[in-house]
């Protein structure tokens, strides 16, 4: 087995066993930590496929700042869910099974792909100038409509969670 | 470099990518069918959003044309808009907190027919 490959499989169990951490486990703040290991883990994924950038933006927004803000929001919220009451919804056998299924769907369709030996490209990585070009370049407008879009998330995530004027 | 000793022929094919972004979007799709509490639900819609995005990367690394970095930047704009996603979405349940006083979804039904 060679070193990319065996680097691929921790990470793989790095990022999966983090997802199913996450989505499991009782206690929120666990789930916070678990998510937060499994973006990492996928960040190093991004890396290994030489998008350099795109790993760096995803450890800076979802290790730093989505896991931070998720972490805030259950203790904003705590004690709402009272210890001893169920973690799963009652009809959470159906869920699972929908899950598999689409996994199973989806696996059925890569495998059979004709895709599936494709050998990637020698040379190619994404330098952090090459992507600051294409996005000064081509992707400008898109860019602009991304900055207002988080403005006014910002705006209306404060408005939304700004304490309600009691009528008298 | 001679080709037999470049990093890129050993990397592990496509389908193994695209199989861990499946397995990553299951996960998420059962944390969301699955459990009561609407923080947990948005953690795996940002699961989901994750495998999406790397299912971007790979089709990038592995397609015809890396040089247009056309994967990469459609995975900067995701997770800007996947951030003010959270944002706009913990916001929400911080309100839903304070009107019931819960974050559990089956308590939280009054719209429910």
């Amino acid at each position: 087995m060679t070193l990319p490959f065996l680097i691929f499989l921790t990470l793989t169990a790095l990022v999966l066993g983090g997802a199913l951490a996450a989505m499991m486990l009782r206690d929120l703040i666990h789930s916070a930590l678990a998510l937060a290991v499994s973006l990492l883990g996928l960040a190093a994924v991004y890396l290994t496929l030489q998008a350099q950038f795109a790993g760096f933006a995803q450890v800076l927004v979802y290790v730093g700042a989505v896991a931070i803000v998720i972490v805030f929001a259950i203790l904003l919220t705590r004690g709402s869910d009272p210890a001893g009451q169920p973690v799963f919804a009652r009809g959470w056998p159906w869920g699972a099974a929908a899950a598999v299924a689409v996994f199973g769907v989806l696996a059925a369709g890569i495998l059979r792909s004709p895709l599936a030996g494709t050998e990637p490209p020698a040379g190619v990585e994404a330098h952090a100038a090459e992507v600051g070009k294409h996005l000064m370049a081509e992707a400008v407008l898109p860019l602009e409509v991304t900055g207002l879009i988080l403005t006014v998330a910002l705006i209306g995530a404060a408005v939304i969670a700004l304490r309600e004027k009691v009528e008298s | 470099m001679t080709p037999a000793l470049s990093p890129q022929l050993t990397m592990p094919p496509l389908q193994c990518y695209l199989l861990l972004a499946a397995f990553l979007f299951s996960i998420g799709l059962a944390g969301v069918l699955v459990r009561r509490n609407a923080i947990l639900v948005l953690i795996g819609v940002e699961l989901m959003l994750n495998a999406a995005n790397l299912n971007f990367i790979a089709f990038w690394r592995f397609g015809p044309h890396p040089e247009a970095m056309t994967g990469v930047l459609f995975v900067l704009f995701a997770i800007a808009v996947a951030a003010a996603e959270a944002a706009v979405g913990l916001a929400l349940i911080i309100a839903l907190h304070r009107h019931y006083q819960t974050v559990r979804l089956d308590r939280a039904d009054t719209l429910r027919g």
